[in-house]
């Protein structure tokens, strides 16, 4: 009993199931964890499956008797419709720059209030409110109250300088839905690489500062390397969250102007079009993006958390 | 003593350059979130001026306006519902996870790890994945527009980043005080309320608060599963997103009233927020 309590390794419970009693005991332990899986496979992976298995079935909604087995006939429905294939490149484009952008933004703002100044609490608060933001009053707010050509902020202040008056939405789309996601996940990325900056070893830095290396020698062999798994943690955390970004196109631009992504291709062609599987193939290729990303999460955290583990 | 201060007079200046810049810098975060406030605040004619009119008379129009006094629909069942989602869902999601992050962390099962990273595995499987068969599975059995749906499908998104996080807080309690409780003759229950609870109780808390804005914020589902019995706030929100005349300030009121219980939880779990968004990597 006190065994399986002294560390958290498998190596004590396989010694505790070989005993008379073990089966019985290796239950017990596991009982407490059964609810919590059993619901996460029943609520998650069978939708999925029913997913993968719809997506090889031509099946519109409006006609359930015309429903056959197309095979991967949907898939390359997907791939080879403009429109769909528009808005796989829209998912990749969107993906790609809201993350590096924050990405960059995030790391200078970490580094700011890394240091200590009067206010920064204050200005750390400030930072992380857009975080806090429902994404969908988020949205409302830079479509109507931000980019609103006649009266929004935005032009409002382009007025003071005599700038000019453009009508953000139509003419730049997705360089819009970008900004108001870049300034809400700017924050998770500060948050993330501060965390990463505050795990940093003083003595070294200060042995370096002996030495007589500048700040940027000091950023650039030792901040940096460390910094490196929290910058791939953010990347890869903020990609998964962006990949299945709906609030943000759904408000700001409904899909329009060529700004649709997959989930909103999802939503819209069954729940417009009533496309159940075309619809789900096009799931089922957000969520080989998703695999293929989470891999490489995966391995950033467990990484991290190995770390975390021998250290206690 | 003339060298000394020269060294250290660049190096003040650009401390103060920097802190001014990290001022600036969440300033210019803010700013849309002030804009909104005062907005919020103005009248609609004042709130749809160009150049914007910083200082004009303040009043609780866009306010009266959003509550349904002026008219137009009342956003109460949409607040209750969320509410309901929101905080019904922490609760089942607490429940399922002590129990399980005490399997993976007090009293571990063989290759807990690889239960843990299952557990994550789950939180990037993207919610279109399995949006139509739920959708379709709602429709079959009477569950559209019912709220107790949202709970459940809620309850399984913020499931696997409370696993992790609760883990991590049950990990911290240390061993020997747990052993001398076992040693004193205390059962299981005495031991979880009196020496685990006492130590996980912040993390939990935290927990709990990140559950409850990752169910409160949640669009997607709800838009798809919902109608007008069930909706949830955001799903009233985007009531909003077709333009209707004049309509800034009721547009900046209700996104504040609605944003209020995510930025009160976001400002009361910060300390724990970076771990939670991270699934318990970053501490």
């Amino acid at each position: 009993m006190t065994a399986t309590t002294t560390a958290p390794l498998a190596a004590p419970s396989v010694r505790a199931a070989r005993r008379p009693s073990g089966r019985m005991r290796a239950w017990a332990t596991r009982a407490p964890l059964l609810p919590a899986l059993i619901f996460m496979i029943a609520v998650t992976q069978l939708p999925f499956v029913a997913t993968l298995v719809i997506s090889f079935f031509d099946w519109n909604a409006l006609y359930p008797k015309a429903r056959h087995f197309t095979g991967l006939g949907n898939y390359s429905d997907v791939l080879t419709d403009p429109d769909l294939r528009h808005s796989v490149w829209t998912t990749i484009l969107l993906t790609v720059t809201v993350v590096l952008v924050s990405l960059v933004l995030g790391l200078v703002l970490a580094l700011l209030l890394d240091r200590k100044f009067r206010g920064r609490g204050i200005v750390r608060t400030l930072l992380i409110a857009p975080f806090l933001v429902v994404p969908v009053a988020a949205a409302l707010l830079w479509k109507h109250v931000l980019y609103n050509p006649e009266y929004g902020l935005l032009n409002g202040l382009l007025h003071y300088v005599g700038g000019p008056q453009p009508d953000w939405i139509s003419h730049t789309p997705l360089l819009a839905v970008e900004a108001s996601l870049v300034w809400q996940w700017t924050p998770f990325m500060m948050l993330i690489l501060l965390a990463g900056l505050q795990s940093r070893s003083h003595e070294q830095i200060e042995a370096a500062k002996v030495d007589g290396a500048s700040d940027w020698q000091i950023f650039r062999h030792l901040t940096l390397p460390h910094l490196r798994r929290y910058l791939e943690l953010g990347a890869l955390l903020g990609s998964i969250y962006i990949v299945q970004n709906f609030d943000a196109v759904f408000t700001i631009t409904s899909g329009g102007l060529g700004t649709a992504n997959l989930p909103y291709t999802v939503y819209q062609s069954f729940y417009q079009a009533h496309e159940n599987g075309l619809a789900s193939a096009a799931g089922v290729l957000v969520v080989i993006g998703s695999i293929i990303i989470a891999t490489f999460a995966l391995r950033v955290v467990s990484s991290l958390f190995r770390e975390e583990v021998s250290r206690a | 003593m003339s060298a000394t201060a020269i060294r250290v007079r660049p190096r003040r200046t650009r401390g103060a350059g920097l802190g001014l810049a990290a001022w600036l810098a969440g300033v210019v975060f803010f700013l849309p979130i002030a804009w909104m406030a005062l907005t919020s605040f103005h009248s609609e004619s004042d709130a749809a001026t160009n150049p914007p009119s910083f200082g004009a008379a303040l009043t609780l129009d866009g306010y009266r306006e959003f509550f349904g006094t002026g008219g137009g629909a009342s956003p109460w069942p949409a607040l209750i519902n969320s509410t309901v989602a929101s905080l019904v869902s922490t609760l089942c999601v607490l429940l399922l996870a002590f129990p399980a992050a005490y399997a993976l962390s007090i009293r571990p099962v063989k290759k807990w790890t690889d239960v843990l990273f299952f557990f994550l595995s789950t939180k990037m499987l993207p919610v279109v994945a399995g949006l139509l068969p739920i959708y379709l599975f709602a429709k079959n059995t009477g569950m559209l527009d019912n709220i107790w749906l949202l709970v459940i499908l809620y309850t399984s998104m913020n499931l696997p980043i409370a696993v992790w996080m609760m883990q991590s807080f049950l990990a911290e309690v240390p061993v020997a005080v747990i052993e001398a409780a076992q040693i004193d003759g205390a059962r299981l229950p005495t031991i979880l309320a009196r020496v685990v609870a006492p130590i996980a109780l912040p993390g939990i808390a935290a927990t709990a608060l990140i559950c409850f804005i990752f169910s409160w914020n949640e669009l997607l589902f709800a838009r798809v599963l919902t109608g007008v019995v069930a909706e949830t706030a955001p799903v009233f929100l985007t009531g909003f997103i077709t333009s209707q005349g004049l309509f800034l300030a009721k547009v900046c009121a209700a996104s504040l009233v609605i944003s209020l219980p995510v930025l009160a939880a976001g400002f009361a779990a910060q300390d724990k927020l970076v771990q939670g968004l991270s699934l318990g990597a970053v501490k």
